[in-house]
C-alpha cells in the first residue's frame, strides 16, 4: 500500500506515492535525492537529519514522510541563497566548527532555530540548545564559537 | 632538508574543504547511488555464544523484491585476517559470516540481498535461525579462570597471547628496595567509537571486465584492497578499486576490515549488480570495533625522595570474539612502550593476557594503547603523591625526564627512544594558565563551605605514525609503516598532490596544499589534493596513529625535493646559469645577484612539458613521486589541568574549566591542531565522565543505543583554553609530531584525578570510570557511614 504525499522543499513542490513506513529523512535522501540531510542514529539522539519543517527544527528521522504531507521544508541544501552563504554557514567556516562535516547539515538547521529564539545567545543558551545534536569531532567549542559569529554577523530583521 | 621562506606554514587558514559540507554537498559513501542498485541487510546473532543449528531462508527468499539470501558457507570468501601476529599468538579462524557458532551479539549470520531498502530489511526479519545457546563470558579477566566457557576449542583458557616488555629482574630488584610502593588496581572500560557517519560500503562488480569498484568508510583505502584482494576475495589489486569519499570521523573503527563490506563485495560479484549496505546506529554499536577494555594492576615504587624506581604492571586485555585487523598491537606494542611516559623510571615490567570474550572485537580506538598507558601511570601517580604526601605537580617534577632537544634521542626501559622533549615547560604553562595555585586556595575555600572542588593534572607522552617498517616487521607487522606521496606539476604550472593518507575530518586538503604551496612558493589556489582513491593515488598506508603529517607530509617533502631538483636543472639551463647559481625563492628561480634574470615557476613547469629547450639527456613531464619510511615514531606530549566541582548530595560533576598546553612539534595550521584537540579533549572526557561500553554477564550489550550509552553534549562540556609549547621533531623534515589524538589520552586521567581530588575529604583514593553521579553517590555515602 502506498500514499500520496505532497510538500514543498526548498521552495520546490514534490508529490509522490510512498509506503506509509517511510520515515521523512529517507523520503528526502533517497527519493528526492537531497543527501545533505544525514542519518547517525536510529534512535534520534545524533541530530544529524534536523531540517525545517514549517519553520520548526525538528529531526527528519522522527517523521513518517506521510506525516510531513502538506509541510514547508528546508533542508542544509535551501540555506544559501543564490550562491550566497547563510551567516550560520559562514560562522561555521570561519569558526571551524566542523570537521569530518558528517553532524554539519543538522548542527546548522539546529543553529537556524537556536538564533530564532536567542538571537544574541550567550555560550549556556548555546549549548543547551544544542543538546540535541551530537558532534563526535570538535568538541563543541569552535560550534559554540561558530554560533556566536553567525549571531555577531546576521543582517538586522526589517 | 632546506626549508623555504614560510608564506603558509604555521597559518590558521580557512579549510577549503568546508564549502561542500556547509551546504549540504559532501559526498559520504551512503550518498553513492548507482543504477540497478541492490540493498544488503544483515542477519545478527542475538546470543553472546551459541551453536548454529540452522539458517532458513525459504520464506525470507518469497519476500517480495527478495533478490538473494546467503548463509555461512554459502560465502565462498576467505576469513578476515588479522594483521598483527605476536610471538605464539593464536589466531582464531574468523569467517566473513559465522559458520557453526556465534560468539558475540550482533554477529552477522546471513546477508539478505532486495531490490529496496525494505525488501532487505523484510527478508531479514523472515530468515528463522534455530539456536544451541551457550554460556558465554564477557569479561577479560573472568575468560582466563578454570571453568569458564570455551570460544574455541583449539584456544585454551580464551588465551591469543601473553605478551611481556621490561625487565623482571631488575623490577623486582627496585620493589624489594623500595622505601614505598604503590598499588593501583583499575579498569579501563570498554569504550564504543560512534563515528556520527556510521559505516557503510557499496561494492560494483562489472561483469563486462571484471573489475570491482569499492566504496567504503576507511581511514585506509590501499590496506583494504590489499587485505580484501590478497586475502579474502583472492583477486588481483589490479582488479579491484576502493573508493573512500568524504568520511564522517574514524577515531579508529574505520581502519579495519569488516565482515560487512567483504561478504557485500562477493555478493555484488554474485549477482552482478551494485549492492549497498549502511549500518544502523545499532549494528555500529554491535559491530564496529570497540576500544579499551582493559583490567590491571599497577604497582610503583619510590625512592626516600620520591623518585620512582620501578613500575610492575599486569593487564588483562579483552579483545573480544575474534582478532580485529590489528587487535593484538594495540594492548601490546602501543600499550607496553608507553609505560615509562614523561618520567625517568629506571625499571619497568609489563605483562599482557589478551583474552578473547563472547564480545565485539576489540581494536584501535583514538589513542590506542596509549590512552591506556597513560591512565594508568597519571592515576597511579595521584595516587602515589597521596601516599606520599606531596603535590601531585611536585611528585610529577622530581620525576621528569631532563630535556632532550638537540637531537639525542631518551631511551627508557621500554624499547622507545623518544625524539625530543621539555617537559617542564608544558607543564609549568599550564599550571599558570589555570591559575592553579589560586584553584588551590579556592579549593581550600569551598571545601570550608561544603562545596568539593577538584583539580586534576595529567602530564603525558604520545607516540605518533608508528615506525620504522623493518622494526615493525620484526615485531609481527603485515604491514610497512611508510607512506606515499605522489606530486604531479601541470603544463601551465598548477599542482595536483597525491597522498596515501586518509582525511576524515583531519583537513588534509588544505593542510597538505599549505605545504605544497609554501614549498614551492606558489599559491594555495593552484594546489588540489587527493586522496581516498586506490585508482588515483600510489599504494598508501592511509590514516591512523596521528601519522598524517609527520608521515604523510614527509613524504610529500621528498617529493617537493625531486620536483625543485629538476626545476632547478631546467631553470638554469634556460638563464644559462650554473644550478648552484640560482635562488629560488616566491615561485621563481633567479640567478644570484642579478634577481631580474629570473624564470618563473609557470614558465619552467611548461617547458619541462614542451621540452623544447631542456637540458640534453633530461627527460620531459615534471612530477615525482616518494615513499617516505620514518626512522622513528614522533613524540608529542604536554600538560593538562581540569577543575571540576562535585555535588557530594547527588554525585553530578560539573566540569568547570580546562585548560590543556600540549607540544605537538611544528605546527602547520593552529586552527586545525587546536580543533582537534579540542575534540580529543571531548573523547577523552567522555571516557572520564559517562561512556561504557556494558557487556551483561550474559554478553548482551547493554549499552548498544545513543539512548543508553552516553555520548559527550554540549551542554556538558566547557570552552577548553589551550596553548602550545614547540620542540620540533628532528626525525622529520617538517618537524612536526602528530595532535590527533594527544586530546584523548590526557584528558581522561586529568578529568579523573579532578574527580578523585575532589574526593578527598571523603578518603575515596579510587573509583573506576566512568565517574557516574551514582558511582560517586555511593563512594560518598559509603563514607558518610
Amino acid at each position: 500500500m502506498k500514499l500520496p504525499v505532497k510538500m514543498t522543499i526548498n521552495g520546490q513542490t514534490h508529490s509522490h506515492e510512498v509506503e506509509p513506513r517511510l520515515l521523512l529523512v529517507h523520503y528526502i535522501r533517497e527519493v528526492i535525492g537531497l543527501t545533505g540531510t544525514h542519518v547517525g542514529c536510529d534512535t534520534s539522539q545524533c541530530g544529524a537529519c534536523t531540517i525545517l519543517l514549517d519553520g520548526q527544527a525538528v529531526k527528519a528521522c522522527t517523521l513518517f514522510a506521510v506525516q510531513a504531507d502538506g509541510a514547508r521544508i528546508m533542508t542544509i541544501e535551501g540555506l544559501a541563497k543564490n550562491g550566497e552563504l547563510h551567516p550560520i554557514q559562514m560562522g561555521f567556516w570561519e569558526k571551524h566548527g566542523l570537521q569530518c562535516g558528517f553532524c554539519t547539515p543538522g548542527m546548522i538547521m539546529a543553529a537556524y532555530q537556536l538564533l530564532e529564539r536567542y538571537p544574541k545567545p550567550s555560550e549556556e543558551q548555546i549549548r543547551h540548545q544544542l543538546e540535541g545534536n551530537l558532534c563526535r569531532c570538535t568538541g563543541y567549542h569552535n560550534i559554540v564559537k561558530a554560533i556566536q559569529w553567525a549571531a555577531d554577523n546576521m543582517p538586522a530583521k526589517r | 632538508m632546506a626549508v623555504t621562506e614560510e608564506r603558509l606554514f604555521g597559518k590558521a587558514i580557512k579549510r577549503r574543504e568546508d564549502p561542500r559540507f556547509i551546504t549540504g554537498r559532501g559526498q559520504y559513501v551512503d550518498d553513492v547511488k548507482l543504477p540497478g542498485m541492490t540493498y544488503a541487510a544483515f542477519v545478527r546473532s542475538p546470543h553472546a555464544h551459541a551453536r548454529i543449528k540452522k539458517v532458513d531462508a525459504a520464506a525470507a527468499r518469497k519476500v517480495a523484491g527478495v533478490l538473494a539470501v546467503y548463509a555461512g558457507e554459502d560465502v565462498q570468501v576467505g576469513g578476515l585476517p588479522c594483521g598483527w601476529m605476536l610471538p605464539g599468538i593464536k589466531v582464531p579462524a574468523r569467517p566473513a559470516l559465522a559458520q557453526g557458532k556465534v560468539r558475540y551479539v550482533g554477529e552477522p549470520v546471513a546477508i539478505v540481498i532486495g531490490e529496496t531498502p525494505f525488501a532487505a530489511k523484510d527478508g531479514a526479519e523472515a530468515v528463522r535461525v534455530q539456536y544451541e545457546a551457550l554460556p558465554g563470558v564477557a569479561d577479560g579477566k573472568k575468560a582466563h579462570a578454570p571453568g569458564a566457557p570455551q570460544l574455541f576449542d583449539e584456544i585454551p583458557k580464551n588465551q591469543c597471547f601473553y605478551w611481556t616488555i621490561g625487565d623482571k629482574a631488575s623490577t623486582d630488584a627496585a620493589f624489594a628496595s623500595a622505601a614505598t610502593v604503590v598499588t593501583q588496581p583499575l579498569v579501563n572500560q570498554r569504550l564504543i567509537p560512534n563515528a556520527i557517519e556510521p559505516r557503510a560500503c557499496v561494492a560494483s562488480y562489472a561483469p563486462g571486465t571484471g573489475d570491482l569498484t569499492l566504496w567504503v568508510t576507511s581511514q585506509n583505502p590501499h590496506v583494504h584492497r590489499l587485505l580484501m584482494a590478497a586475502f579474502v576475495l583472492a583477486i588481483p589489486e589490479t582488479k579491484m578499486r576502493v573508493i573512500s569519499p568524504d568520511v564522517g570521523g574514524g577515531f579508529g573503527s574505520k581502519i579495519f576490515v569488516y565482515n560487512e563490506e567483504v561478504v557485500v563485495s562477493w555478493a555484488s560479484r554474485t549477482l552482478g549488480r551494485p549492492v549497498k549496505w549502511t549500518a544502523e546506529r545499532r549494528e555500529s554499536f554491535l559491530n564496529d570495533a570497540h576500544g579499551r577494555d582493559h583490567v590491571t594492576e599497577a604497582a610503583m615504587a619510590f625512592d626516600r625522595e620520591g623518585k620512582i624506581t620501578g613500575l610492575r604492571v599486569k593487564t588483562h586485555a579483552n579483545l573480544g570474539a575474534y582478532l580485529s585487523t590489528f587487535a593484538p598491537l594495540i594492548p601490546s606494542y602501543l600499550y607496553g612502550p608507553l609505560l615509562s611516559g614523561v618520567y625517568k623510571i629506571p625499571a619497568i615490567f609489563c605483562e599482557v593476557w589478551g583474552m578473547l570474550t563472547n564480545t565485539a572485537p576489540v581494536d584501535a580506538y583514538r589513542g590506542a594503547g596509549r590512552p591506556e598507558a597513560t591512565y594508568l601511570l597519571e592515576r597511579t601517580m595521584d595516587r602515589a603523591a597521596r601516599q606520599l604526601r606531596l603535590d601531585p605537580v611536585e611528585l610529577r617534577r622530581r620525576n621528569f625526564i631532563p630535556p632532550f632537544t638537540d637531537g639525542t634521542p631518551y631511551q627508557t626501559p621500554v624499547a622507545f627512544a623518544y625524539d625530543s622533549g621539555d617537559y617542564a615547560p608544558a607543564l609549568r604553562r599550564a599550571l599558570e594558565l589555570a591559575g592553579y595555585e589560586q584553584a588551590r586556595r579556592d579549593q581550600a575555600a569551598a571545601r570550608a563551605k561544603g562545596r568539593y572542588i577538584g583539580i586534576g593534572v595529567s602530564t603525558y607522552i604520545e607516540a605518533c605514525g608508528p615506525a620504522p617498517s623493518a622494526v615493525a616487521g620484526s615485531l609481527g607487522a603485515g604491514a610497512g609503516l611508510w607512506e606515499s606521496g605522489q606530486v604531479r606539476v601541470h603544463p601551465a604550472g598548477s599542482v595536483t598532490v597525491y597522498t596515501g593518507s586518509h582525511s576524515h575530518g583531519q583537513g588534509h586538503e588544505t593542510t597538505f596544499a599549505q605545504v605544497v604551496a609554501d614549498q614551492l612558493g606558489i599559491p594555495m589556489e593552484q594546489v588540489e589534493v587527493v586522496h581516498g582513491d586506490t585508482a588515483q593515488i600510489p599504494f598508501g598506508m592511509g590514516t591512523y596513529g596521528s601519522r598524517s603529517a609527520c608521515v604523510g607530509g614527509s613524504a610529500l617533502v621528498k617529493c617537493l625535493d625531486k620536483i625543485k631538483e629538476k626545476g632547478r636543472k631546467i631553470a638554469a639551463h634556460l638563464l644559462e646559469a650554473g644550478e648552484q647559481d640560482l635562488d629560488f625563492k616566491d615561485g621563481a628561480w633567479s640567478v644570484k645577484g642579478s634577481p631580474d634574470r629570473k624564470k618563473a615557476w609557470g614558465e619552467v613547469a611548461l617547458m619541462a612539458y614542451l621540452a623544447h629547450n631542456i637540458p640534453q639527456g633530461m627527460e620531459p613531464g615534471l612530477e615525482a613521486t616518494s615513499f617516505y619510511d620514518p626512522v622513528n615514531f614522533t613524540f608529542p606530549f604536554g600538560a593538562h589541568v581540569a577543575v571540576v566541582e562535585v555535588d557530594a548530595e547527588t554525585g553530578a560533576v560539573k566540569l568547570v574549566k580546562y585548560t590543556a598546553v600540549d607540544d605537538v612539534g611544528r605546527v602547520i595550521n593552529p586552527m586545525i591542531v587546536d580543533g582537534m584537540v579540542h575534540g580529543g579533549i571531548a573523547q577523552g572526557v567522555g571516557q572520564a565522565l559517562w561512556e561504557h561500553g556494558v557487556y551483561g554477564d550474559d554478553g548482551q550489550l547493554l549499552s548498544a543505543t545513543m539512548m543508553d550509552y552516553a555520548m559527550p553534549k554540549a551542554d556538558g562540556l566547557p570552552s577548553y583554553t589551550t596553548d602550545r609549547t614547540v620542540t620540533p621533531s628532528p626525525i622529520n623534515p617538517l618537524g612536526v609530531k602528530g595532535a590527533g589524538e594527544t586530546g584523548t589520552i590526557a584528558s581522561t586521567p586529568a578529568v579523573a584525578n579532578a574527580v578523585i581530588d575532589a574526593l578527598a575529604p571523603f578518603g575515596v583514593t579510587h573509583l573506576d570510570l566512568p565517574l557516574t553521579p551514582q558511582k560517586i553517590w555511593k563512594a560518598v555515602a559509603a563514607a558518610k557511614r
